[in-house]
């Protein structure tokens, strides 16, 4: 005879089927841990039979990069000196005005410019780099051969220019978020001295959300460096050593995608090379934003 | 205080009330310089494509000739693509994002899952696309298929639609928890009949930021190895060659509009480059209604919830 006691002990298959569900959704979670793996594997796997048939040396000081032709050379030298100059580009662009957007949605625009001014950012920052690409290559281009009529139709500087306004958006929206973090009663102190909106801006709130805007310039960064359509359709990709923007070049992003275009053997050197490339990419990013976390950790200001 | 002190201190006053009002018009030009790129986009790809947008021009496939080519294939393959896309990584995120609030304890596993997740957010889309060759294609054997593709960008929005899900569920009141705890609700009740559901408008609000995201994304796809040039649609369920399953599909090659769209730029016609203007035209509509629905959405959901 079932006690009245019985009903609320612990029901085996409930409890059962709860720790399958748990058991269920933590796997989706582990997911993510997964994928960094898989990606390390991959990357580590195919870079070390490359490693194998190119030494380490020549891969960091060689001056050249065909790893396609019969007198190969792997110098990577060449595709980041293309990364780096279209990223200095896009920065030149992207933080001056993404910071001034950002200082001005936070402390200066009425409610309703920034109601509709943040939306916007959004929208722009969801089109499709390859449009961006097709911009930088058709229209930017040509502006800018205007003013400088030896140009070459393929160049980095278009290029960098267009991915500098693609990043406004990111560097400006987080910039913000981290002024807007910045607590009321600092702003009215600096007001109560009597100090006006853009001292307050430049000399109270900036400061107290360095941590914040730094994030977002590395997170600038780290995209910058791992931009592929853009540079893809509009700096050309022919590997170039050199940091004038007016000049074509390939970037590593690049590289990756006009081998991946042709028609490669799986296994072969050429196919290794882009896992090679890969690697080189993956840890630039990882050094940003390692250099991000501990900027956030260093300076982070607790109100 | 001496009249000339009190002068210069009105001229300072009125020197930093003026810089002040610079600054306001610097960024009211900033923001322009960012509203006129977007103008001369648009308008851009309008005026070049607008005239190649046609009944025909979405329902050809690609061709040698500019004039008769069309999007056909391109269309098609991004449909099911970001159907595969929506099946992986809607139930992988959402569960995810429901384990990392509702069920993780707070311990080294749980900090090393929350790491990864923004860490992924972080790496460029064209690691995923290595990521993809090396795994999918190569190690699982799905081949250069609309599946491989599929489960790619859902890997890559995957970290978008667990932060969306997060900060849908982290909005819910915890007396909502608490009041079905009380009744003697396990915490899957809790969280089936509760959380997802009150959290169901802010998680749909990722998921559709992270698929306009998805149907953009090139280099990926490229890497993948889609192909430029498809004149064929993948085979219909129960028409493959021989005729057999329903998800013959899958493993069907493909193209996407965006890596169409590049193929066209890449051309030196002026006729391919107004395909292009045409295709990017299209691309930029489906992201922008998208995205604007997703915002509305986002300012629907502000205005009308009221715990």
């Amino acid at each position: 005879m079932p006690q009245p006691s019985d009903r609320l002990k612990k029901d085996f298959s409930r409890h059962f089927k709860e720790r399958v569900i748990e058991a269920i959704l933590f796997l989706a979670a582990f997911l993510s841990v997964f994928t960094t793996t898989a990606i390390v594997y991959i990357l580590v796997k195919e870079s070390w039979i490359f490693f194998q048939h190119v030494p380490l040396t020549d891969f960091l000081f060689d001056t050249q990069w065909t790893p396609l032709f019969d007198d190969a050379h792997y110098g990577i030298m060449v595709l980041l000196s293309g990364t780096i100059t279209s990223s200095m580009v896009a920065l030149l662009v992207a933080i001056p005005l993404g910071t001034i957007i950002a200082i001005y949605l936070s402390e200066f625009a009425p409610f309703s410019i920034r109601e509709i001014a943040k939306p916007f950012l959004e929208l722009l920052g969801g089109i499709p780099t390859i449009i961006y690409g097709y911009f930088a290559l058709l229209f930017v281009t040509p502006l800018l051969q205007k003013v400088f009529p030896e140009l070459p139709g393929f160049n980095l500087l278009s290029a960098g220019m267009v991915m500098g306004v693609m990043i406004i958006p990111y560097v400006a929206s987080l910039s913000e978020d981290a002024m807007r973090a910045v607590p009321m009663a600092l702003r009215e102190g600096s007001y109560a001295t009597g100090a006006t909106r853009l001292q307050t801006a430049l000399r109270v709130v900036v400061p107290a959300a360095t941590s914040g805007i730094a994030a977002a310039y590395i997170l600038g960064i780290s995209r910058a460096v791992g931009e592929t359509m853009i540079l893809a359709v509009a700096a050309g990709m022919q590997p170039n050593l050199t940091f004038n923007p007016a000049e074509p070049g390939a970037t590593i992003t690049s590289f990756i995608v006009q081998v991946a275009l042709g028609d490669l053997p799986h296994g072969s050197i050429g196919y290794q090379t882009i896992f090679a490339a890969g690697l080189t990419l993956m840890l630039l990013t990882l050094v940003f934003n390692l250099i991000g976390f501990y900027m956030r950790k260093k300076y982070r200001e607790v109100y | 205080m001496n009249q000339q002190e009190l002068q210069a201190l009105r001229t300072m006053i009125v020197a930093h009330k003026r810089w002040d009002m610079m600054f306001g018009l610097l960024g009211i030009l900033a923001l322009m310089i960012a509203l006129m790129t977007f103008t001369a986009l648009f308008a851009d790809m309008a005026i070049n494509g607008l005239g190649r947008i046609s009944w025909e021009f979405l329902t050809s496939f690609p061709s040698r000739r500019a004039a008769n080519a069309g999007i056909l294939s391109a269309w098609v393959g991004s449909v099911l693509v970001m159907l595969v896309t929506a099946v992986a990584a809607v139930p992988l995120g959402v569960a995810a994002g429901v384990y990392l609030e509702e069920y993780a304890r707070k311990n080294w596993v749980t900090d090393i899952i929350e790491i990864n997740v923004s860490n992924l957010a972080g790496v460029p889309s064209i690691i995923y696309g290595l990521l993809a060759l090396g795994l999918f294609v190569y190690t699982f054997g799905l081949g250069q298929s609309i599946l491989t593709a599929g489960l790619t960008l859902a890997l890559l929005i995957l970290p978008v639609v667990i932060v969306a899900t997060r900060e849908a569920i982290r909005s819910i009141p915890q007396i909502i928890r608490e009041g079905a705890y009380a009744c003697g609700a396990t915490t899957w009740q809790v969280v089936s009949d509760h959380i997802v559901p009150y959290s169901s408008a802010g998680i749909l609000t990722g998921v559709i930021i992270g698929m306009a995201r998805a149907i953009g994304e090139t280099a990926p796809i490229i890497t993948v190895g889609a192909l430029t040039f498809i004149a064929f649609l993948p085979p219909a369920p129960f028409t493959g060659e021989p005729p057999a399953g329903v998800f013959d599909w899958l493993f069907a090659p493909f193209t996407v509009m965006p890596i169409q769209m590049f193929n066209w730029t890449s051309r030196p016609e002026a006729a391919f480059l107004a395909n292009a203007a045409a295709a990017g035209f299209i691309l930029v509509l489906m992201t922008l209604a998208m995205n604007g629905l997703a915002i509305w959405l986002r300012y629907r959901l502000r205005k009308n919830i009221n715990w």
